[in-house]
């Protein structure tokens, strides 16, 4: 299908293209930049464009690519850094230099590369669509090879072999090769949903201890500028007890891509001890990279999720920021012309990211094993006012609610988790886990709460009054409280302290209540405030 | 390559900076076009929709004299560029690049388009060494570093245009080195520019200036910028020179982002400002950084008035979701006769982690911060216990950090028109410390 742009406005174009389907990827211009039809009428498509548009004329040719705009799934993408579109961005800047150009193109894996392609198939198999026809080992994880079609196998290629060899010849004329392509709006299959139930360790005290998440589950991370959410999610990225990560710059900073890249390039993966890079994934598509391609680029990073969710992993997304993202979706409508909603953003804001949001989950995969997809995501309010539509949208499909605050943030409060107004639906599931592995989890914890819970109200109190107007238990509660504020929900993430295994953090919370309780012990036995505190500070971790 | 003829007297109509034209053949968005007006007089322009031959354009210019039937309008095919190259240096330019310096136009050696090419992440490199600013606050504190964006968030009635001052001509290189300021002023008053221009003529050609006065066209208000951040590109990633970017006043800025989205009857977000401003603010500080493999860098220092002093207003805000960190000013300070009145508490330096500390600045800076920055942080708190029990009722050691305090923010803040390098920064916070007790 060809046509010809009759209009442009900013990167949201008109043309000819009698034909195409909504959702079709095209062609646009001489440089064939990357587009989509988002709608159509008559033979006239609308047209979203994913690049620089700057320099695009009315007249020139529309192609369609025959199909919706899909990321190309195989091995070689972990430790691979791309944009929006799933375009390596190292080779880009090898083919085009240091600064982005339009319309360029590149495949995302290296086909170059050899895998030992095992298989227990044998020429003259009847498969069906779906069947495991083999594997290869990308690093440490074993990528099955499905089947697309169902079949007599007339041929096989055992040994090593690259992107592009085919592996299976079917009779009717198919060969299966080591990639595919998958269209990014469409989840992928799985046979059932499950329920989550094993907590997602972030080695953060504060979410682990008291909001905790759960694999397959969905939290939020909604703050104002400054508040700590990249510095969080970055952090988590490094330390999750997860198999892969994706992480999604959306609509962010450069520099902090960069930081992310030098970091990952040096440090290791707890667990397997491989280069942290090995594990992850990362989407960057920065604020001053084309809109639409911010748009798209959460649903190419979580298709990306998903693939390795089906080889039965856990997968953690990270998205940063949520706002950014629908913030495109808002120009973009605005550029369409449509009915704007609350804020001006579409009607269609809290369905398109419950299709987005909903994808997560721990899953039985269509091989039959179980993997997991769990999200955090940033969202950045603006103002820090929280009753705006993108994070009410979120409120209302996630599970865990971290709200980073402002004046913590101001206080050097880090990470600065507001503990009176965050919340974790898995709470339960996730207390009685790690309670059968370590001691004391669930009763310390409810004394953690009360005391915080009774420092805020006392606070209060002594706004009024000064501390020395506060009864001597009253003062007691209140430096205890500091104290656990300070040393236990507190974690500098430039620190050693960065990471926190949920064995140390019960341990840490345990000492510091245990100390609490001896000072309260000796002030009811006559010791002076004055004592028991200089006794309590002595006390050193 | 258009085969036709690309000059038109179709004009079909003008409102503010836009300009509707018909009958136009092949039209390029961002096309750059030149108007010619009935008397003759020659401004650009820039293409923002074809729809098939109608076009409409935003004009970089004063449209008054414009009309329908006599404009000349010419599509140049190629997008808007700047001319570059050493004879930039030393020199002041207005918000289309015109000189402002009665000074003959230089020679170009080079052009690039203004609107420039994002960088790719994985060309950037991390940014961490410090720029001096002479400035304690911000050196000591809250340092800043090449490739950094940092805005400077002030209020209406603080002298902000007194520090901007400062940091023009005491900026430099710890270390020295080949260092060049670009200096982008948007919607100057005339008081203020004849402060601007005593500086810059002392400056020889260390800088460069566009200067966009507070009654030149507003379109050009979106220009300026992106002038000078072209050249400052050309000056840090070609010539390998570390450019410092101050745009002051980003506010203006932004008003004027307002006016002509208002114009082109753009759907008003927030406050009135459209909602594409956080995209079009990243499209220029985003400019800034470090390229691996190359020398320079490109660092931008933004100066924005808050709107009733208000840090939520969408355009400080916007920008700090944006930028890098933020230096807060604070009007309680600056009633207290301090200079630079730098509210240190919310001031933030995001990339300072890596630019400070051995190897960079001196082995006991962060130290030296993290003991500074708690002693000032716990004296506020205190000062607002004092201002309910009184002096008198508090503890001894309590009093004695609000006197910490009050010194830090008269000997350390506040420095009047003083440059103070980065060890005497740090000498002097130290020494501070020393006073109080609070260096073990
Ligand atoms: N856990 C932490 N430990 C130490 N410092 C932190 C921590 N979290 C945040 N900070 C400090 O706060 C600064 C801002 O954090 P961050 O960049 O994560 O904010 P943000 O919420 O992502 O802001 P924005 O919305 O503007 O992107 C960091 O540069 C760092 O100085
Ligand atoms: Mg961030």
């Amino acid at each position: 299908m060809k046509g010809r742009i009759v209009s442009i406005s900013g990167a949201t174009i008109r043309a000819d293209l009698a034909g195409a389907k909504v959702g079709d990827r095209v062609y646009v211009g001489t440089a064939r930049l990357t587009g989509e039809v988002v709608r159509l009428e008559r033979d006239m498509a609308t047209i979203q464009v994913f690049e620089e548009v700057r320099g695009l004329g009315v007249g020139e040719p529309v192609v369609s690519a025959g199909g919706p705009l899909a990321v190309s799934l195989g091995p070689g993408l972990l430790g691979g850094i791309f944009d929006g579109l799933q375009r390596p961005l190292t080779v880009l800047r090898s083919q085009g230099g240091d600064f982005m150009q339009s319309g360029q193109d590149s495949f995302p894996m290296d086909r170059t590369t050899e895998y030992r392609f095992e298989t227990e198939c044998r020429p003259g198999d009847e498969v069906q669509t779906g069947d495991p026809l083999g594997w290869v080992m990308e690093g440490h994880i074993r990528h099955p090879v499905l089947s697309p079609v169902g079949g007599r196998i007339s041929k096989i290629h055992a040994g090593l072999a690259t992107l592009e060899t085919p592996l299976v010849h079917f009779k009717a004329g198919d060969a299966v090769k080591l990639w595919h392509a998958w269209p990014v709006r469409q989840p992928r299959p799985r046979k059932t949903r499950q329920v989550p139930g094993v907590p997602l360790v972030t080695g953060q005290r504060c979410l682990d201890f008291l909001f905790p998440l759960l694999k397959g589950g969905v939290a939020i991370v909604p703050g104002g500028f400054g508040t700590g959410k990249t510095v969080l999610e970055q952090s988590i990225a490094k330390f999750a007890d997860v198999d892969v990560v994706v992480y999604v710059g959306c609509g962010e900073r450069g520099n902090e891509m960069a930081g992310l890249l030098d970091e990952f390039g040096d440090l290791r993966d707890q667990k397997s001890g491989r280069p942290l890079a090995e594990r992850t994934i990362i989407v960057a598509n920065t604020s001053n990279m084309p809109v639409a391609a911010r748009e798209s680029s959460i649903f190419t990073a979580v298709t990306m999720a998903e693939y390795y969710r089906d080889m039965g992993l856990d997968v953690l997304l990270l998205a940063d920021s949520l706002s950014r993202w629908a913030e495109a979706l808002r120009e973009i409508s605005s550029a369409l012309e449509e009915m704007p909603g609350e804020d001006g953003y579409p009607t269609y804001l809290g369905s398109r990211l419950a299709n987005f949001i909903e994808r997560a989950g721990v899953v039985e995969t269509t091989t039959g094993a179980q993997g997991s997809l769990t999200m955090i995501l940033a969202v950045s309010p603006p103002g820090a006012d929280f009753a705006e539509p993108v994070t009410q949208s979120c409120l209302r499909v996630a599970g865990t609610l971290w709200i980073l605050d402002t004046r913590l943030a101001h206080r050097r409060h880090f990470p600065a988790v507001d503990w009176t107004q965050s919340y974790s639906l898995y709470s339960e599931h996730a207390a009685s886990h790690f309670a059968d592995r370590h001691t004391g989890w669930g009763g310390v914890r409810d004394r953690c709460r009360d005391l915080l819970q009774r420092e805020e109200s006392l606070r209060e109190v002594a706004e009024v009054v000064g501390m020395e107007g506060l009864q001597e238990r009253d003062r007691l509660l209140m430096e205890m409280a500091e104290r656990i504020r300070l040393d236990f929900l507190c974690q500098n993430s430039f620190t050693e302290d960065a990471f926190s295994s949920p064995q140390a953090t019960v341990e840490r919370i345990t000492r510091l209540i245990e100390e609490y309780d001896r000072a309260l012990g000796q002030l009811d036995t006559g010791a002076t405030l004055e004592e028991v505190l200089r006794e309590a500070k002595d006390a050193t971790f | 390559m258009r085969l036709s003829e690309h000059a038109y007297q179709t004009v079909s109509a003008l409102r503010g900076p836009l300009l509707f034209l018909e009958q136009t053949f092949a039209a390029r968005i961002g096309e750059l076009v030149t108007i010619i007006s009935p008397e003759g007089r020659r401004m650009d322009g820039e293409v923002l929709k074809v729809d098939g031959g109608q076009v409409l354009i935003q004009v970089y210019g004063e449209t008054q004299g414009l009309d329908c039937e006599r404009t000349l309008v010419v599509l140049q095919d190629t997008v808007k560029q700047a001319p570059l190259g050493d004879g930039v240096l030393g020199r002041v330019f207005d918000g289309s690049f015109v000189p402002r310096d009665q000074l003959p136009m230089f020679i170009p050696e080079r052009w690039a388009p203004i609107s420039g090419a994002p960088m790719n992440p994985v060309a950037r490199e991390h940014p961490e060494e410090m720029i001096e600013t002479g400035i304690s606050c911000i050196d000591g504190l809250n340092t800043l570093v090449k490739g950094q964006k940092l805005p400077i968030f002030s209020c209406a009635g603080l002298p902000a245009r007194e520090l901007t001052d400062q940091l023009l001509s005491q900026a430099r290189l710890p270390g020295g080195g080949p260092f060049v300021v670009v200096f982008v002023a948007v919607g100057l008053t005339h008081f203020e520019y004849t402060y601007y221009r005593e500086t810059l003529a002392g400056m020889e050609d260390r800088f460069v200036a566009f200067v966009n006065l507070a009654d030149d066209p507003v379109v050009e208000r979106l220009l300026a910028p992106r002038l000078g951040l072209t050249v400052a590109e050309d000056l840090g990633f070609r010539c390998g020179m570390d450019v410092l970017v101050i745009m002051a006043d980003m506010t203006n800025y932004c008003d004027a982002l307002r006016e002509i989205a208002t114009a082109r009857e753009e759907l008003p977000g927030r406050r009135g400002y459209p909602g594409h401003m956080y995209s079009d603010l990243a499209s220029l500080y985003e400019r800034a950084g470090r390229v691996h493999g190359r020398s320079g860098s490109v660092t931008i220092l933004p100066v924005v008035t808050m709107p009733e002093d208000d840090i939520t207003h969408p355009i400080p805000d916007l920008t700090g979701y944006i930028t890098e960190g933020q230096i807060v000013l604070s009007r309680e300070l600056h009633q207290k006769g301090i200079f630079p009145p730098v509210d240190v508490l919310p001031s933030l330096s995001r990339l300072m982690q890596n630019g400070i500390g051995p190897g960079q600045t001196r082995d006991d800076h962060r130290d030296l911060v993290n003991r500074l920055y708690r002693a000032y942080a716990k004296g506020c708190d205190l000062r607002r216990l004092e201002a309910v029990v009184g002096r008198d009722g508090m503890l001894e050691e309590d009093r004695k950090i609000l006197d910490f305090a009050d010194r830090f923010e008269a000997d350390f803040v506040h420095q009047g028109d003083q440059r103070r390098s980065i060890d005497g920064t740090l000498d002097c916070g130290k020494q501070l410390l020393a006073d109080f007790g609070l260096l073990s």
